[in-house]
């Protein structure tokens, strides 16, 4: 039993830092680049992937068996469209500002490769309660990210954060907000060097090459590097993930294998 | 005529889809690393960019709106993205070889990229006619062509540049995008000036 629980906290752990979803598995980068306007709008996007992530890795994972392998992705996507458009008639409801700040990519949700990739990679083979931790962790994870993209560009490029003015900035004789870190080369650029940080320090965190060569290949619409492909050339949908999370994260890999011994 | 004009330059250098939008920078930050796969992918992406416009359009118009059911169109869109993909596919596979050889690979990938969605989003968002909706379908194919290969030109010179050891892949490439980007800000405020 505390094996159990400590394998779960596991899962929800290692979204958050090692395998956090936007920093060091490069996925999802649309939403992060486009709505990383302010720190609120960051945040907003997040919780709204959250509910997507827990959700679809719940139906999935308890759908796992049901579910024919030849038609799981049409499945899946079906499941991940209903989900985000439950979530786009309560946004409309009750959160009409964060809604239309959001826009158009409240529907795009569906499209997020994180969530098609969780589950393709995840929930499709773990029990309900995994998925549903490892949905939880990824989602944070990505909400954090997304924050902090979210929060440096709000500061820098608007002077104001959450909203609230900063008391330096603004007026004569004091700093001014650079407006190109609002636009979409400062979206690019903050993100960019936010990759390179979590490099230098996950570099010294786990003393691994750095973590954008990590092996992606089992997250379908993940097109880094080319290496979705397969060897007949066509999208690769490698039947086990742990086999390629071996190759690149020793130290998961092999607490996985010793979880799945004591079980 | 203008009507027309003034959609293609807005979708194509004004709100580059790329660089402006950040539709589909998924497949553009992993198939830029060469011209050959950025072509190839921008042509499947412009292919399915129309042909996806010519259905979605008429389905809302037609099916969704009388029945008030509009709130359907993420689940409906994806669906008939996704079945174009596939038919497309069989398609080109079995009238053009070629064709398929130099695109087939990238078409399965384009289901998840969210440029498709996202323009067919628009087309509704912005009612557009339906012959409207498919001009601004290729010119979106268009933009998302004109944003991979100059980028895949900018990765092409910056593969012999000498890069700090934590800026080697992504962020060195994405600190290249944001200054690419810089250029298409330059077009803002010109659309006003020409169509007025």
């Amino acid at each position: 039993m505390a094996k159990k629980k400590k394998s779960l906290t596991y899962e929800f752990t290692k979204g958050i830092v090692k395998e956090n979803p936007l920093l060091v598995l490069l996925l999802g980068t649309c939403p992060a680049l486009a709505v990383t306007t302010s720190a609120w709008n960051g945040v907003g996007m997040g919780l709204a992937t959250i509910f997507v992530l827990v959700l679809s890795n719940l139906v999935i994972s308890a759908l796992r068996n049901v579910i024919p392998d030849r038609v799981r992705i049409p499945s899946y996507i079906t499941i991940i469209a209903s989900l985000v458009t439950i979530l786009h008639l309560l946004l409309q409801a009750y959160l009409p500002d964060l809604n239309k700040s959001l826009g158009i990519f409240i529907p795009l949700i569906t499209v997020n490769c994180i969530i098609l990739g969780r589950a393709e990679a995840f929930a499709n083979r773990r029990t309900v309660l995994e998925s549903i931790f490892d949905g939880l962790g990824m989602g944070v994870g990505f909400t954090l990210a997304l924050f902090i993209i979210g929060a440096i560009r709000e500061i820098l490029g608007a002077g104001t954060f959450f909203g609230l003015a900063l008391p330096f900035v603004g007026g004569d004789n004091m700093l001014q907000p650079i407006l190109i870190f609002s636009l979409p080369p400062g979206g690019f650029a903050i993100f960019g060097l936010l990759i390179a940080l979590s490099q230098k320090l996950s570099n010294r965190l786990y003393a691994q090459t750095p973590a954008t060569t990590l092996d992606r290949e089992h997250y379908p619409g993940s097109v880094l590097e080319g290496s979705a492909f397969g060897a007949d050339g066509r999208l690769a949908y490698p039947a086990d993930d742990r086999r390629s999370s071996g190759s690149s994260v020793g130290s998961s890999a092999s607490k996985d294998l010793s979880d799945e011994s004591e079980d | 005529m203008v009507d027309i004009a003034k959609i293609l330059f807005t979708v194509i250098l004004i709100n580059n889809i790329v660089l402006s939008q950040f539709l589909g920078v998924c497949s553009f930050l992993g198939l830029t690393t060469n011209l050959k796969n950025s072509m190839g992918m921008s042509l499947a992406v412009i292919f399915v960019m129309v042909v996806s416009s010519a259905i979605t359009h008429p389905i809302y118009t037609f099916l969704l709106v009388p029945n008030s059911l509009e709130y359907l169109q993420t689940v409906v869109f994806i669906l008939v993205i996704a079945s174009a993909v596939q038919v497309l596919e069989a398609i080109i596979k079995k009238i053009m070889p070629p064709l398929y050889k130099a695109m087939g690979i990238y078409l399965p990938l384009i289901t998840t990229n969210c440029a498709i969605l996202g323009i067919m989003l628009l087309n509704i968002q912005e009612s557009y006619t339906f012959f409207q909706a498919i001009i601004n379908g290729f010119g979106a194919g268009i933009s998302y062509m004109l944003a991979m290969f100059l980028f895949a030109g900018v990765r092409q010179k910056m593969a012999e540049a000498k890069i700090p050891e934590f800026f080697k892949g992504m962020p060195s490439v994405l600190v290249a995008a944001a200054i690419v980007s810089v250029s298409f800000n330059g077009f803002k405020g010109v659309i006003e000036n020409i169509f007025s």
